[in-house]
């Protein structure tokens, strides 16, 4: 075994690894890039389908209801368009009227938003960067709104 | 005064780090040994400053001195001592102060125990290792200096984070940490070695012991961090594929790579550039895993809030130690002889597999972590990754590590005989096919990849245990030759083994308990029954409370299996009080087998109460694996090759020599 030969070996081993990971990777990303959208992205695009997709914004006021079962609907609203979500599962411990939330899901063809995760906080000072960018872009973000 | 004293010491550890950072360079470089001396004892002192630092950060915490802006805003007179402790570290100020305090501990233990490495080799690794210090002691002081002063002094504090005021999460950072910042030092030898132009199988053999605890430290941290997720958060879940965790993943990942081929520096003196860039990389995927923690740039369910300013602070300093050790590498690689030639089968063979499939891993956990950022900067959509992108991608490209675990140890060095190691393997593929197909006839066929799964861990299992029998001719010589074999073995043999069978624990663990874990949610009415496998949960109603510095509703959960009662499980929602944060505290009762899992969601207002159970089973394995994995770690460690002290080179230079007869 020569110096050259074990080189080949290691390179053709190392192109195998590295297009098998790029193969593995391209088709994982296809299915499971979730892009994020404000509800006014969601209004004015429209869009509903198969795709996991995540919203966020804040928690309408007095928009959280409980219908005695384990479902809850609320609404994400961006200051400018509201979105009704339903989910059925605990919230986390930080989900509040008034917070800024983010949720994982899809879009229903009634316009409803169902949710399968919503993304929990770990300290009450932290608005997630996307929230904050969607109500900058919807034009109501003061500061201190993160507190 | 004494928070006073605790920041001069910082200032002065700044100063010490800056002397240790440059004469020792360039008193190697000149040859003079006056010079590389002083190496030693800045390191020293520089530790003991810190130190410093860091004990009158504890005094000010546990006196709840509240004229320190930090205490008062991370601290309160009625927490419990425990987490007035905890939180000198449960805040970005404070866990900085502890990164560098681990960074100047090991720079310590190098300067008090490298008494035999070459006088040029150890000042040049303990000038890199002061220099890290420098940027990190500077961006304490220039952006989250801890001791700042309130005035006036705040009456009292606005307490610790009530999720952090948790057992798991207390010791949770400093294991994390002893692990991140211990991978310093494979930075800081590589870097020397780049420096000197030389590695060599003595260079491992000093290497090897320090990657090595960092790595046992970092198992240990990361494990910790899982359980806490587990049973704090309220979702039964142990793992996310979160940025945060991604970014103490990434090291780790990289970290076993590098402690895998690392063996063949030593051992066949080959490998050399390759495990000098994946010591540079493992630390600067440590320095990524701060600046991604620190400066609050992705979406976590662990974020906290953050100060863009420090993040970039952090990105610079990334840039300098990254860039500068990778353009040292790129200069002086090519200079570094490579070594014995070795067959594609073959134990070097096996570990370059080993390497390969890992660092590609870890390639495609590093980019689905940090996709959504460049997407981000470059003005595109916010996306995120999810779980499964990194199931689809991480599991396939480790299970062949796991398969190759068994066979590579049996192969011989240089070349192998793959067929005769898979024939003396026959045991373990026995093993695997009774695995498998019992798992199937239990569980049902509809879980086949699962019943894959569970086949591969007694693969590893049993092939560990084969091949350690063979090392000693079990049932093949008279027993007293297999005793004294047993005594001979050095102890990273067995080292390997434990550590091995560990990931055969985790395997199981992970697969049964993502495979066959079974969830109810629903509301309940005191007096209900609910059901889950084959327990039954009768609801028997909630009681509010009071604890230290929160208060509390406790639902009782009366759990029985075919009439015989169980246990009875208290999940609780807790407010606490200063900051009026909920918090969820599961209940769990666990068996060795199988978690029951149960957490108490909102009251509607009528008197039903969402609940949420699980049934875990195998899940305590996850850790028990975990352990195992740290465990065969610390044995390997106590071999008397690797003690720290022990490997003398066997040329000794004139320095050396006149530096250990000084």
């Amino acid at each position: 075994m020569t110096r050259k030969r074990r080189r080949l070996y290691v390179v053709v081993l190392c192109m195998t690894a590295l297009f098998s990971a790029a193969a593995l990777v391209l088709t994982a990303f296809e299915d499971n890039l979730v892009f994020f959208y404000s509800p006014s992205d969601l209004a004015t695009k429209g869009l509903a389908g198969e795709r996991r997709i995540r919203i966020g914004g804040l928690v309408e006021e007095g928009s959280v209801l409980r219908d005695g079962s384990t479902t809850i609907r609320f609404r994400v609203t961006d200051l400018q368009t509201a979105l009704p979500v339903v989910f059925n599962g605990i919230l986390p411990d930080l989900f509040r009227e008034g917070q800024g939330v983010v949720a994982e899901g899809r879009m229903g063809p009634n316009g409803v938003f169902t949710a399968t995760e919503v993304l929990a906080k770990h300290d009450e000072n932290y608005m997630p960067p996307e929230v904050a960018e969607a109500l900058k872009k919807a034009g109501h973000w003061q500061d201190g709104m993160a507190k | 005064m004494i928070v006073e004293i605790g920041h001069f010491a910082l200032v002065l550890a700044l100063c010490v780090s800056l002397v240790q950072g440059t004469l020792p360079l360039i008193g190697a470089a000149r040859g003079d040994l006056a010079w590389m001396e002083t190496a030693r004892p800045s390191a020293v002192v520089q530790f003991g400053l810190v130190a410093l630092a860091f004990l009158t950060l504890f005094h000010a915490f546990i006196y709840s001195d509240f004229s320190v802006a930090l205490v008062a805003s991370h601290s309160h007179s009625l927490q419990p001592t425990i987490y007035k402790i905890s939180a000198v570290w449960g805040n970005h100020e404070g866990s900085m102060v502890l990164w560098v305090f681990i960074l100047a501990l090991f720079g310590a233990a190098i300067a008090i125990f490298g008494g035999n490495l070459p006088a040029s080799l150890r000042s040049r690794v303990l000038a890199v290792q002061g220099l890290v210090g420098f940027g990190f002691l500077l961006f304490i002081i220039v952006t989250s200096n801890p001791f700042l002063r309130l005035d006036p002094p705040a009456l009292e504090g606005a307490n610790l984070n009530p999720l952090l005021q948790d057992p798991g999460l207390a010791f949770h950072p400093p294991f994390l940490y002893l692990g991140y910042v211990g991978f310093s030092t494979a930075f800081s030898f590589a870097v020397a070695a780049l420096i000197e132009g030389r590695v060599d199988p003595a260079w491992a053999r000093w290497v090897r012991p320090w990657t090595l605890a960092a790595w046992c430290a970092l198992t240990v941290g990361i494990a910790m961090g899982s359980w806490w997720a587990y049973y704090e958060l309220g979702w039964g879940g142990w793992w996310f594929w979160d940025p945060v965790e991604n970014a103490s993943f990434m090291p780790w990942i990289v970290g076993t790579a590098l402690l895998h081929t690392a063996i063949v520096v030593e051992k066949r003196d080959s490998m050399k550039t390759w495990t000098i860039l994946l010591s540079i990389l493992t630390f600067s995927l440590s320095l990524i895993g701060t600046f991604l923690v620190r400066s609050g740039v992705l979406t976590s369910v662990h974020a906290f809030a953050t100060d863009p300013g420090r993040g970039l602070f952090i990105l610079m300093l990334l840039v300098v130690a990254i860039g500068g050790s990778l353009t040292l590498y790129a200069w002086r690689a090519p200079m570094l002889k490579g070594g014995g030639l070795f067959a594609p089968i073959s134990r070097e063979g096996a570990l370059v597999l080993n390497n390969l499939l890992l660092t590609t891993a870890f390639a495609t956990v590093f980019l689905g972590t940090l996709y959504p950022l460049f997407l981000d900067v470059l003005g595109g959509s916010k996306v995120s990754v999810g779980p499964p992108y990194f199931n689809a991608t991480f599991l396939p490209l480790t299970t062949p590590v796991a398969v190759a675990m068994v066979v590579g140890p049996m192969l011989a060095w240089k070349r192998g005989d793959l067929a005769g190691a898979l024939q003396r393997l026959w045991l373990a593929f026995v093993a695997v096919a009774v695995t498998v197909v019992g798992t199937i006839i239990v569980m049902g066929d509809k879980s086949i990849l699962a019943a894959l799964a569970m086949g591969l861990a007694a693969w590893v299992a049993v092939g560990v245990a084969v091949e350690l029998a063979e090392r000693l001719r079990l049932f093949r010589a008279p027993l007293g030759e297999v005793w004294r074999r047993a005594r001979q073995l050095p102890r990273a043999s067995y080292g390997m083994s434990i550590a091995h069978f560990g990931v055969a624990v985790f395997i199981a663990g992970v697969t049964a308990s993502s495979a066959w874990r079974v969830e109810v949610i629903a509301t309940a009415r005191p007096g209900d029954t609910l059901t889950l496998a084959d327990y039954d949960f009768r609801f028997l109603g909630v009681r509010g409370g009071d604890g230290p510095n929160y208060s509390y509703d406790r639902g009782f959960f009366e759990v029985s299996r075919q009439g015989q009662p169980v246990a009875l499980m208290t999940p609780e929602k807790r407010a606490y009080i200063v900051q009026s944060q909920p918090t969820t505290e599961a209940a769990i009762h666990t068996t060795f087998f199988s978690d029951l899992y149960a957490v108490l969601g909102d009251a509607d207002g009528s008197g039903s109460w969402t609940v949420r159970l699980y049934y875990n089973p195998l899940v305590p394995w996850i850790w028990i694996g975990c352990v195992i994995m740290a465990a065969g770690g610390m044995v390997s460690l106590s071999d008397r090759r690797l003690r720290i002290g022990v490997p003398v080179r066997r040329r000794r230079e004139p320095v050396a020599a006149a530096e250990a007869t000084a």
